[in-house]
C-alpha cells in the first residue's frame, strides 16, 4: 500500500467556482502519474488538495491506506516540487536541502551526509554553499527536487516543475526526472499542461477538463484511443469533426460532415443511424495521395491545398474538403513539392477515425 | 556632460538644501556646544570641551541611560504589537480592504501629536476616563499618569504605526508558497514563523527598529506631557537647558552626545540595515 493515494469523492470550490467536481482516483504505489490539462482545470488545485494546502470541501483522500483529508500538510507524508520552486532565499543550497530533515530533528552528522547524497544525486555536489539566487534555472529546479526527495516522501508532488526551464533543458530534465523516479520507487504525481511532457514521462495519464478527469489511461492508450472531445482535442487530434451518421452496416459507419465530406468509419458499435456524432482523425493517419494510389478500402476525399506549415521534420498541409478545413502531416521522407491552390486527394483508413464522446456538448 | 556631472547637478538643490538647514545650524550648535554661557542667558565663545566633560558625569549618563531604555523598551514593545497587526494586514486581511485598513494605520497623523498625547492625559488622570470607569466600577483611583509607564505608553502609541509600514511591506511580499514549503517539509506554523517568516521579514524588523529608536532616544513630548516634572529624559533635559536653565552651550553638548550614540548604532547595524533597504 506504500505510496498509493486514493482520492474519494473530491470537490473544492473557490466562491462560486468549482475548481475540482467529484474526482476519484486511484494512483498505484511506485507509479508515475500525470495530471494533465489546460490552465484552470483543476489539476494544480487536486494536487494542493493532496498535498495539504487545499482543504477538499467533499471527499476524502488516502496516502497509504491512511485518511490524511484533515491532516495539516506538515503531518503528510508527501513533498512537493513548487512550480517556482519555492526555495528559501534566506538559505544556501545545502541549508534548503537541510530544511525538512532538521524539522525531522535529525543529528547533524545525518543531515550532512543526506544533504550531500541528494546533492549529488540531482548532480549539484559541490554547489551546496550557493544562494539559491546565484544558481541557474535549471540548477533551482533540481535544488527543489533534491529538497524533497532527500525526505523519502512516500509520494512526491510535482507541479509543473518545468514550465519556467527553456525547452531544451525541459526536454532534458524529463528523461532525468523519470530516471530519479524509476531509481527511488517513489510514487510520483505530476502535473503540466505539456501533453508531450505527459507522454514521456508518465506510467499513466490523467487528463482533466473544468474540474473533472475526462479519462485515465497509460500514454498509449490516450493517445491511440482518446475517448472525448476533449481528451482528442488536447492530445493533438487535430481534425476534429462533427458528422450524421448515414448508415451502419457490416462494421462500418458511413458518416457525413457538416460541411458536405462523406467518409467511413470502423464502427466500434456506438454509431447510432441518423444519430450526430463528433469524430476525430490524426493529422499523421492521413495521406496526400496522387491519381489511382491508396487502398481500396481506404477513405478518399477530393480537395485544394490551402496552406503548408514547414516544421522541419515534417509540413503540415491544410486541405480544403469541401466546407472543411483538414490537417494532414506528411514526414519530410515522403514530402514533394507542391503549390497552394493545387488540387489534391486525402486518403486514410476507416479505422484513423476515432469516435469522441462530448459530454460538454451533451451538457450545453 | 558626463552622468557624473549630471549626478552633481541633479543633486545639487538638495545639497544646498542640506547644508543650509542641517549642516550650518549643526555647525553653529557645534561651535557653541564648545562655549560657556553668560549670566544673562547668552553664550561666550571661549572654546573648551568643559561642557562634555560634564555631560558625561554619573547623573546626566544615568538619564541617558533612561533615554536609552525607554527608547529600547519602546522598540520592543512596538515590535511584539505590530508584528501580528503588520503580518494580519499582509497576509491575513482581504486584500481589497488593505488600503483602507492602512489608511487606519496612519489616521493619528492628522491630529497633531501634542493633541493626541492631550488626549491621553484627559484618559489617564485622576479623574480620567479611565480612573471614572474605574470608579464605577468601585475601583481605584489609579495613579497612571505622571509615571514611566505612562511616558512607554504615549511613546509606543506614538511610534506604533512606523512599526508597522515597514514590517507590512515586507510581509506583504512574502511569497506564499515559502511558507507553504515549510509546511511542506514538515515545519507546523511555529516553526515556519521561526524559521522563515521571521528571517525573511527581517529587513522590514530592522529598519522599523531604526524609526521607532532614533526618535524615541530624543522623545520629548510624551515625557514631558506625560511623564510629568517628577522623570527626565535626554529629550526633557535639552529643551530644559535651552529654556528654562538658558543654559545653550551645556545644551548643545547634550545633543551632540545623543547624536554620537545614535551614529555608533547606526554604524553597528548597518549589516542589517543595508539589506533592509532592499525591503
Amino acid at each position: 500500500m506504500r505510496g498509493q493515494v486514493v482520492l474519494e469523492g473530491l470537490g473544492k470550490a473557490f466562491g462560486d467556482v468549482a475548481a475540482v467536481r467529484d474526482v476519484s482516483l486511484e494512483v498505484r504505489g511506485g507509479e508515475f502519474l500525470t495530471l494533465l490539462g489546460p490552465s484552470g482545470c483543476g489539476k494544480t488545485t487536486l494536487l494542493r488538495m493532496i498535498a495539504g494546502f487545499e482543504a477538499p470541501d467533499a471527499g476524502r483522500i488516502l496516502i497509504s491506506g491512511h485518511d490524511v483529508t484533515a491532516r495539516p500538510a506538515y503531518e503528510r507524508p508527501v513533498n512537493t516540487v513548487f512550480q517556482h520552486y519555492a526555495l528559501f532565499p534566506h538559505r544556501t543550497v545545502a541549508g534548503n536541502v537541510a530544511f525538512g530533515l532538521q524539522m525531522q530533528r535529525r543529528g547533524k552528522a545525518e543531515i550532512a551526509e543526506r544533504v550531500e547524497r541528494a546533492l549529488e544525486m540531482v548532480r549539484l555536489g559541490g554547489l551546496g554553499d550557493r544562494r539559491p539566487s546565484q544558481l541557474s534555472g535549471g540548477q533551482q529546479q533540481r535544488v527543489a527536487l533534491a529538497r524533497a526527495v532527500v525526505l523519502e516522501p512516500e509520494v512526491l508532488l510535482l507541479d509543473e516543475p518545468m514550465a519556467a526551464l527553456d525547452l531544451k533543458l525541459r526536454q532534458e530534465m524529463r528523461v532525468e526526472v523519470k530516471n530519479l523516479q524509476e531509481r527511488l520507487g517513489i510514487t510520483f504525481v505530476f502535473v503540466t499542461h505539456d501533453q508531450e511532457e505527459a507522454l514521456v514521462m508518465s506510467d499513466r495519464i490523467a487528463v482533466m477538463n473544468r474540474g473533472r478527469i475526462e479519462q485515465v489511461g497509460p500514454p498509449e492508450a490516450l493517445y491511440d484511443r482518446p475517448r472525448t472531445r476533449f481528451v482528442a482535442d488536447f492530445l493533438a487530434v487535430r481534425n476534429l469533426l462533427q458528422a450524421t451518421v448515414v448508415s451502419v452496416a457490416s462494421g462500418l459507419a458511413a458518416l457525413r460532415t457538416r460541411g458536405g465530406a462523406s467518409f467511413q468509419a470502423k464502427d466500434d458499435g456506438g454509431y447510432r443511424e441518423g444519430g450526430v456524432v463528433w469524430v476525430g482523425v490524426r493529422p499523421e493517419r492521413i495521406r496526400l495521395v496522387e491519381g489511382r494510389e491508396s487502398g481500396d478500402a481506404d477513405n478518399r476525399l477530393g480537395g485544394t491545398l490551402e496552406d503548408e506549415i514547414y516544421l522541419g521534420d515534417r509540413t503540415d498541409w491544410r486541405v480544403r474538403v469541401g466546407e472543411e478545413t483538414l490537417t494532414v502531416a506528411e514526414s519530410a521522407a515522403g514530402a514533394r513539392a507542391r503549390r497552394r491552390g493545387e488540387p489534391v486527394a486525402v486518403s486514410f483508413p476507416p479505422a484513423a477515425v476515432l469516435r469522441l464522446e462530448d459530454p460538454e456538448g451533451e451538457a450545453r | 556632460m558626463t552622468t557624473r556631472r549630471a549626478a552633481l547637478l541633479l543633486a545639487l538643490p538638495c545639497l544646498l538644501a542640506l547644508v543650509a538647514l542641517f549642516v550650518a545650524p549643526q555647525a553653529l550648535m557645534f561651535e557653541s556646544s564648545l562655549g560657556r554661557r553668560s549670566f544673562y542667558g547668552g553664550v561666550i565663545h571661549q572654546w573648551s570641551l568643559d561642557n562634555y566633560r560634564r555631560a558625561l558625569e554619573p547623573l546626566y549618563l544615568a538619564i541617558l541611560a533612561r533615554s536609552v531604555g525607554l527608547a529600547l523598551a519602546t522598540t520592543l514593545l512596538c515590535l511584539l504589537l505590530a508584528y501580528p497587526a503588520a503580518y494580519w494586514l499582509g497576509r491575513g486581511a482581504p486584500p481589497r480592504a488593505r488600503s483602507a485598513l492602512l489608511v487606519l494605520v496612519i489616521l493619528p497623523f492628522w491630529t497633531s501629536f501634542l493633541v493626541r498625547m492631550y488626549a491621553w492625559i484627559f484618559m489617564l488622570r485622576t479623574e480620567g476616563l479611565v480612573n471614572t470607569a474605574l470608579g464605577v466600577a468601585g475601583l481605584g483611583p489609579l495613579n497612571l499618569l505622571y509615571n514611566d509607564a505612562a511616558v512607554l505608553l504615549g511613546q509606543v502609541y506614538g511610534e506604533l504605526p512606523f512599526m508597522i509600514l515597514p514590517l507590512y511591506a515586507s510581509l506583504e511580499k512574502l511569497d506564499r508558497s515559502l511558507l507553504e514549503a515549510a509546511a511542506d517539509l514538515g515545519a507546523g506554523p511555529l516553526r515556519a514563523l521561526w524559521r522563515v517568516t521571521l528571517p525573511l521579514s527581517r529587513p522590514g524588523i530592522v529598519a522599523g527598529s531604526v524609526l521607532v529608536f532614533i526618535p524615541s532616544l530624543g522623545a520629548y513630548l510624551a515625557p514631558d506631557l506625560l511623564g510629568g516634572a517628577r522623570t527626565v529624559y535626554m529629550g526633557t533635559l535639552i529643551q530644559s537647558q535651552f529654556t528654562f536653565v538658558r543654559d545653550a552651550p551645556f545644551g548643545a553638548a547634550l545633543s551632540f552626545l545623543l547624536s554620537l550614540v545614535v551614529l555608533v548604532l547606526l554604524v553597528t547595524f548597518r549589516g542589517p540595515l543595508r539589506e533592509s533597504r532592499g525591503a
